[in-house]
């Protein structure tokens, strides 16, 4: 219930919220757990396994049981800890993995069950028969598992990613934190400060504490007024820093509008990159539970989390208030809970020697044994040893010590360093280059030495930068110290828990010790302990001194299980940001792309690029009937197609020639001025990586293509070649890929059309075929190629980019006057199968050149990339599977890509298979389907009859191996 | 992981590509023996500690580059340009 | 003690006090027969067919840390025979085969189950591609079926087919793929092995391999020097440091591949999902946590974790993908160090020292390996023969390129793949 205070809550402005259809009021500045435990709301979830009733457990993002699900439809969201989330107008929040409802949930038979799954039970069952995994057993088990649920529906908020760079990123707005930041910020360095919380001030927000004499709450007013005022520091709260990764790079989660009912145009989460020289790590520390039986019903909850309801949220979380505790936290909570006017049960104190106050139900070296209440605490029994009593109590605040949290320092994979004292582990040394662990991180826990340790860090990270703190003094705190008797586990009668999402008892790690799952590790892995959403943050460390004490071994040898990144989960949305739909990618567009989609074509995905795949016009059956016209246009008249999107490499230089003859496997040095010929590019490892042609426009210039999809790769490529590999040539290249716009107009009226559109006609001599240079083109200079891709009579023009929308339409223009048009993607293909030219298709990585029929192509001559490999006895000879063409000995047959090829008589196993299909077409030109494809030795059974079988798709088809060239064997269109 | 390229100073991984050990500059001679070409080409040392390592600056100024670095720490302690190191092997080589 | 329904009632109702270790903790006995060097998943498996098909029980697999704690602890759990060429084709299939049968030979439940795969494709050619490998996978005797656009909807709703920077033109769907409980695997065969009689020795690191004129003879540890007539490298991504104590170079770098998992979530993905253009894939576990993974962090690296911008890449896949799982929050990240081959395809072989076998290479696909690899190293060390299902997984491949197994087409050089 809510109590009188001066907490962070501004009680002028109510907030109305909903749990489970039911509407509560809070305020602004209530989270979702302080709001509904100031409306009595105990129980808030269940837990994973055994659906056990939970109540709020703790007031942080550590939270484990009290997990809902907030909003609906495409903004539901499952696993929200109500300790982090902020109420605001209109919220509505469901509990979730239950079923029917929270306060009855059948699956709380599990409960009953537990005896029979305990610890790795699964593992030892569920066998027999078999077939009821698939069936039976494992979609019972699906059903049953999990915590909420996902609406289903894509994620369409708005989520973004950011950079950010400082000399100082400060983690954690504590006493510690505050004081280093401030520091840092005073000697000039750029400074971010990232906080967890809604508020800065970390436990000073929930504390009765003091500085300087005035309540903490007010020094952090003025440093945050002091800093905010600073232009070389940045405030960020409600960011967690999730991750610490190499080089002072750091990852962090930044709840934008999460806490507001219209986030208007704000991303819901920002994912940052902080880049900074040096990291004070001032996160606090977590307080740990104590195992003792039954100590998980709701209203059990951590003495710190009482302590931050009572002074942050000014809630009550029970009215008869029970305390225990292992250290002076135990007497604090129960001070602090008088001074507030609520009745403290019991204040029980394991240590014997404990020093406690007068004017409580206080008990010395005591424990609690048992507690009462399935739906909620209703009473607890302590025992001195020599006698027990049962007290009534509605919350029990619980406190095993404090564990700094040092996660972060654990990312690079440093362990943390155990300390008997302290009954905790510390960072360790150098542990995250450039980090700093200070205060309470550092298992330093007054405030006044958190104060003076935060200054310590901050100077010692402005040293490293190179800056100098200005002098100043330390505020005055309380200097309290801390002094804590290790208990982890109390004995009696009743489960103990550890992790309580995961429903792990002090038996469930006995007995994967007694099954000799004594590495921490096998012990977590065989009881999921940790594994949970806190991750463990309130349970690995009893755990571990549980599984030590079972294995006889220390906590120190008995090690720890590693921290990774996220420090707290961050949505995939938010770490994604910007990918939706179409963001995965970059897209890359032609110049002629807004004609193509004015004709209506269909445009598809070449590499990052858009082409057009065929031209559709009224009246048309489909596709294909498109492409037969598109393929007429250029055996019969003329076809344009945009080819801009192969990659162009301009390359210059006095070695050039030399540069070309090493990176391509034939020779270049010996092309003339004024002609183009045909390339083929290996890899060292003596495959075909690439292949395209290549232009001489000049004694030292050349012009190479690169086939669309590896333009990348290539350049890349070269880029190696030319500075790691030959750094004594003098050659330069850069992509001009964007600069020029380029368009094949092929067809054995290519000339006519090019003669009407050029300034000068075209010069036979000048152009033959494999010949380029210079034209204009209404006075533009543009450059003429006369290449086939399809083995007519053609030639590629390029413009530079900006003129070629216009030329475009142009060429179209011309081209329809023709008798002939436009062509897409699926023409240029049955046109290139036609003639037997080679995509990437054909060289997908595994051929060679004597797989393509291009052995001869490496030059014996000179050295070149992929020379020394591709002799190897393995990648040539008759073994290799060879490019051949395939057509059908019925018309009617059919070839699907991808289809094997086997000997007539031969079943279709995979020791028969002999090659495969790698593309078809329809040729218009023959009637029936051709295919290339590669068959062992294929080159040699011209004529042979061999059996294509497709058993994904049905199709099994005789077909005779043949010519990759169905089409003008002689190349005389091409030539003529 | 952020890597300080000689041309464009502290940059992020984001803007780098890997190739592999830096053996990769000491091509064999056309004509040297297959085994030399296979130790080139495949056989790697792989070492858990400080190794020398080809990057591309990609996304930057296209250099490539020959990264010192730790692959057990990711500790960066050298970075050169590859032409710059391939150019001293030759001349050492002389 | 056998494991079975009856015993888990039975030792409920008693207290559970009865369940012994699941393997012993000897001390390393002076010599064995054979030493297997990693108690991963595919040392264990190793040691478990050695003594089950081989009767060979002197056996000793020597792990520097805790058993299971390398790549079969930190995966993507994904189990799947969907191989397109000669050599991946029966390995694979013979270890799914031997999945298949696991739970009753082990009497562990691995949780293996079929809930089937989906490796989407995004262009005609990659169908074509598929296609390709889908026949393979039925001319080895393995299921694949190629689904089009609306067959993939059917089964995948939630896939974004409307707005994708890369639509979905299809899949490749493995009915008899999907995934496993990694822990349980390494577990199962480590019980089995240890039942019958192979030494399992934790936190003992091999420091040297003791060769004799030719000949192994034994290796060096942190426990002392043990003697062994045959010597089996199972080491995974620390394959390179392993052989680099017999004076071998590997054809193997060690790379970092990176994994997630998110919070448990109520069931909303039944069967594996891979995403042909954004190496990425996707399944959830019985627990209810999506676990999903994408491509390699690309530089050479033991640190075992990994960086940012490939994490970044692979939730941008996700949401590219399958938008419906945005709110769904990543709780773990992990790296594992990956034994990456040249043309991305394992090695199991002798080497040129008598008694010394190499099983590496796996790069990050060695998960579903693991029976099929330890069935087929035992049979190699027992008989000194490769099995029938792997006989094209040799060392001297890349030297004489001779039945290179480079699936993805990117190369069979380093870091292509």
């Amino acid at each position: 219930m809510r109590i009188d205070g001066a907490g962070l809550i501004n009680r002028n402005k109510p907030v109305t919220f909903s749990f489970d259809g039911r509407s509560y009021q809070g305020f602004e500045g209530d989270t979702l757990a302080s709001a509904l435990l100031a409306n009595g709301v105990r129980l808030m979830g269940r837990s994973f396994k055994y659906h056990r009733p939970r109540g709020v457990f703790t007031a942080g993002s550590e939270e484990p049981n009290a997990l809902m699900t907030v909003g609906r439809g495409a903004a539901q969201t499952p696993n929200v800890r109500a300790t982090v989330q902020e109420i605001y107008e209109g919220l509505e929040a469901r509990s979730q993995n239950r079923w029917p409802s929270l306060s009855a949930d059948l699956l709380s038979v599990n409960d009953l069950l537990s005896p029979f799954l305990g610890a790795g039970f699964y593992y030892k069952t569920f066998m027999w028969p078999r077939s009821f995994w698939e069936k039976l057993y494992e979609p019972v088990i699906r059903r049953a598992a999990g915590l909420g649920a996902l609406s289903g529906a894509p994620d369409t908020a708005r989520y973004d990613r950011a950079y950010a760079f400082c000399d100082l990123l400060v983690v954690g707005s504590g006493p510690s934190g505050l004081m280093a930041a401030l520091t840092a910020a005073r000697a000039g360095a750029d400074v971010i400060l990232c906080e967890e919380d809604s508020a800065f001030g970390g436990r000073l927000n929930s504390e009765a504490e003091e500085i300087d004499g005035a309540p903490a709450r007010d020094w952090v007013q003025a440093v945050l007024a002091e800093l905010d005022s600073l232009p070389n520091v940045r405030l960020m709260k409600r960011t967690t820093v999730t991750g610490a990764y190499d080089q002072g790079t750091y990852g962090a989660l930044q709840r934008v509008a999460l806490h507001m009912a219209d986030p208007g145009d704000r991303p819901l989460e920002t994912f940052w990159h902080i880049a900074a020289k040096a990291c004070v790590l001032a996160a606090g520390a977590l307080e740990r539970p104590i195992a003792f039986p039954m100590n998980d019903r709701p209203g059990v909850m951590m003495a710190s989390a009482l302590r931050s309801y009572l002074h942050r949220f000014n809630v009550a979380p029970g009215k008869r208030v029970a305390v225990f505790g292992n250290n002076d936290g135990a007497r604090q909570t129960a001070e602090d809970l008088r001074a507030a006017g609520v009745e403290v049960a019991a204040l029980v104190d394991s240590r014997p020697e404990a020093e406690l106050p007068v004017g409580f139900n206080a008990f010395k070296g005591a424990q609690v044994i048992h507690t009462k209440g399935y739906m909620g605490l209703k009473s607890i029994t302590v025992s001195t040893g020599s006698r027990e009593e049962v007290i009534e109590a509605d919350c029990l605040a619980v406190s095993g010590g404090w564990n700094p949290t040092l996660h972060l320092t654990c990312h690079m994979g440093a362990r943390p360093v155990w300390d008997e004292t302290l009954a905790a582990f510390l960072p360790a040394e150098k542990s995250v280059p450039g980090m700093i662990p200070a205060g309470a991180a550092k298992g330093i826990f007054s405030t006044a030495g958190c104060l003076a340790d935060g200054q310590r860090a901050a100077k010692e990270a402005l040293k490293a930068l190179g800056l100098k703190a200005k002098a100043s003094d330390l505020p005055a705190a309380s200097d309290a110290p801390y002094s804590v008797a290790p208990l982890w586990q109390v004995p009696g009668k009743g489960r103990a828990w550890l992790d309580f999402q995961n429903d792990v008892t002090v038996k469930d790690v006995k007995q994967a010790a007694q099954e000799n799952f004594r590495s921490v590790e096998h012990m977590k892995r065989y009881t999921t302990q940790g594994m949970a959403t806190d991750q463990g943050k309130n349970s690995n460390v009893g755990a571990l001194a549980v599984l030590a004490d079972a294995t006889g071994r220390g906590i120190p040898e008995t090690g720890t299980t590693t921290f990774r990144p996220p420090f707290a989960p961050v949505s995939i949305a938010a770490m994604g940001a910007g990918a939706r739909g179409k963001g995965f990618a970059p897209e890359r567009f032609t110049t002629s792309h807004a004609a193509n989609i004015a004709r209506g074509a269909p445009m598809i995905e070449a590499g990052l690029w858009y082409r057009p795949s065929y031209f559709p016009r009224p009246g048309d059956a489909g596709w294909q009937e498109a492409c037969n016209r598109e393929v007429g246009f250029v055996r019969n008249a003329v076809g344009v197609c945009d080819v801009s999107t192969l990659g162009k490499i301009d390359i210059q230089g006095p070695d050039a020639a030399a540069f070309l003859d090493f990176v391509y496997c034939n020779t270049f040095s010996t092309l003339k001025e004024g002609r183009v010929r045909y390339g083929l590019m290996l890899r060292e490892d003596g495959h075909v990586m690439d292949d395209g042609t290549c232009a001489r426009l000049g004694e030292t210039h050349y012009l190479m293509t690169t086939t669309t999809a590896a333009a990348g790769q290539v350049m890349k490529h070269l880029e190696f070649v030319s500075q790691a590999l030959r750094p004594e040539l003098d050659v330069s290249f850069t992509s001009v890929t964007e600069h020029w716009a380029q368009f094949a107009v092929a067809g054995p009226k290519s000339r006519a059309l090019l003669d009407s559109l050029l300034d000068a006609p075209v010069d036979e001599s000048a152009f033959p075929f494999m010949g380029c240079g210079a034209v204009t083109v209404a006075g533009v200079p543009a450059r003429l190629f006369r290449i086939s891709f399809s083995g007519e009579h053609a030639y590629e023009i390029a413009v530079p980019a900006r003129y070629g929308a216009a030329l475009y339409g142009d060429l179209v223009a011309r081209a329809e006057v023709l008798g002939g048009g436009a062509y897409g993607m699926e023409a240029l293909n049955v046109l290139r199968i036609e003639k037997g030219f080679i995509t990437h298709a054909e060289i997908h990585g595994r051929t060679t050149a004597f797989d393509i029929g291009m052995g001869r192509m490496v030059s014996a001559r000179k050295d070149c990339i992929g020379k020394a490999a591709s002799r190897r006895e393995g990648l040539s000879g008759p073994e290799r599977e060879q490019l051949v063409g395939l057509r059908p000995v019925l018309p009617e047959g059919r070839l699907p890509a991808g289809a094997h090829l086997f000997s007539e008589n031969r079943p279709p196993t995979r020791e028969n298979s002999e090659g495969y299909v790698t593309s078809t077409c329809f040729s218009p030109s023959l009637g029936h389907e051709i295919a290339l494809g590669f068959l062992k030795n294929g080159p040699l059974r011209r004529g042979e009859v061999v059996k294509l079988v497709d058993h994904l798709r049905g199709v099994e088809t005789l077909c005779t191996v043949c010519d990759p060239v169905f089409i003008d064997p002689d190349g005389g269109r091409m030539r003529g | 992981m952020r890597i300080t390229c000689p041309y464009c100073g502290t940059r992020d991984l984001r803007e780098f590509s890997y190739r592999g050990a830096a053996s990769d500059l000491e091509r064999p001679d056309a004509e040297a023996p297959p085994e030399e070409w296979h130790a080139y080409l495949h056989l790697r040392d792989n070492p858990a500690g400080v190794t020398r390592d080809l990057w591309y600056h990609e996304m930057g100024c296209a250099s490539w580059l020959v990264v010192t670095r730790n692959t057990v720490t990711h500790e960066i302690l050298a970075c050169d340009l590859a032409r710059d190191v391939a150019l001293k092997a030759r001349e050492a080589k002389r | 003690m056998r494991f079975s329904a009856w015993q888990v009632l039975k030792e409920g109702l008693t207290g559970n006090r009865g369940w012994g270790a699941h393997w012993r903790d000897p001390e390393p006995k002076p010599a064995y027969d054979v030493i297997i060097i990693g108690g991963g998943g595919h040392g264990l498996a190793t040691a478990y067919y050695l003594a089950k098909e081989h009767g060979i029980t002197n056996v000793a697999v020597l792990e520097k840390g805790y058993i299971g704690g390398g790549n079969v602890g930190r995966n993507t759990t994904i189990v799947r025979a969907n191989y397109g060429l000669p050599g991946n084709s029966e390995f694979y299939s013979h270890s799914l085969k031997l999945w298949e049968g696991l739970e009753a030979d082990l009497n562990y439940n691995v949780m293996h189950s079929q809930r089937g795969i989906i490796n989407l494709f995004h262009s005609d050619g990659a169908r074509d591609a598929a296609a390709r490998r889908g026949n393979a996978m039925i001319n080895q005797g393995d299921d694949a079926v190629l689904l089009d656009r609306e067959g993939v909807r059917a089964m995948l709703p939630f896939l974004d087919y409307d707005n994708i920077r890369f639509p979905v033109y299809g899949g490749l769907y493995h009915a008899r793929g999907g995934t496993a409980r990694h822990d349980a695997v390494a577990w199962g065969f480590a019980r089995g092995a240890d039942r019958r009689g192979v030494d399992l020795i934790q936190n003992c690191e091999v420091t040297g391999i003791d060769i004799e004129q030719g000949r192994v003879t034994g290796v060096q540890t942190t426990r002392g020097a043990i003697k062994a007539k045959k010597v089996a490298m199972v080491a995974a991504g620390r394959s390179g440091q392993v052989a680099a104590m017999a004076g071998m170079r590997l054809p193997i770098e060690s790379h970092i591949l990176q994994a997630f998992v998110t919070e448990g979530l109520k069931p909303c993905l039944d069967t594996v999902v891979t995403f042909g253009m954004g190496h990425f894939y996707i399944s959830q576990s019985d627990k209810g946590g999506l676990v999903f993974g994408g491509d390699l962090d690309f530089y050479a690296s033991y640190a075992a974790r990994g960086n940012l911008p490939q994490a970044e890449h692979v939730m941008e896949a996700a949401m590219t993908l399958m938008p419906m799982i945005g709110k769904a929050r990543v709780l773990r990240s992990w790296g594992g160090i990956m034994d990456m081959s040249p043309d991305g395809s394992p090695i199991i072989d002798t080497t040129h020292i008598d008694g010394l076998f190499l099983n590496c290479g796996w790069c990050y696909g060695g998960f579903k390996a693991v029976p099929g690899s330890g069935h087929v190293t035992a049979h190699l060390i027992a008989t000194g023969r490769p099995h029938a299902a792997a006989t094209k997984y040799r060392l001297d491949r890349f030297a004489t390129g001779i039945g290179l197994m480079d699936e993805e087409g990117t190369g069979s050089q380093h870091n292509l793949h």
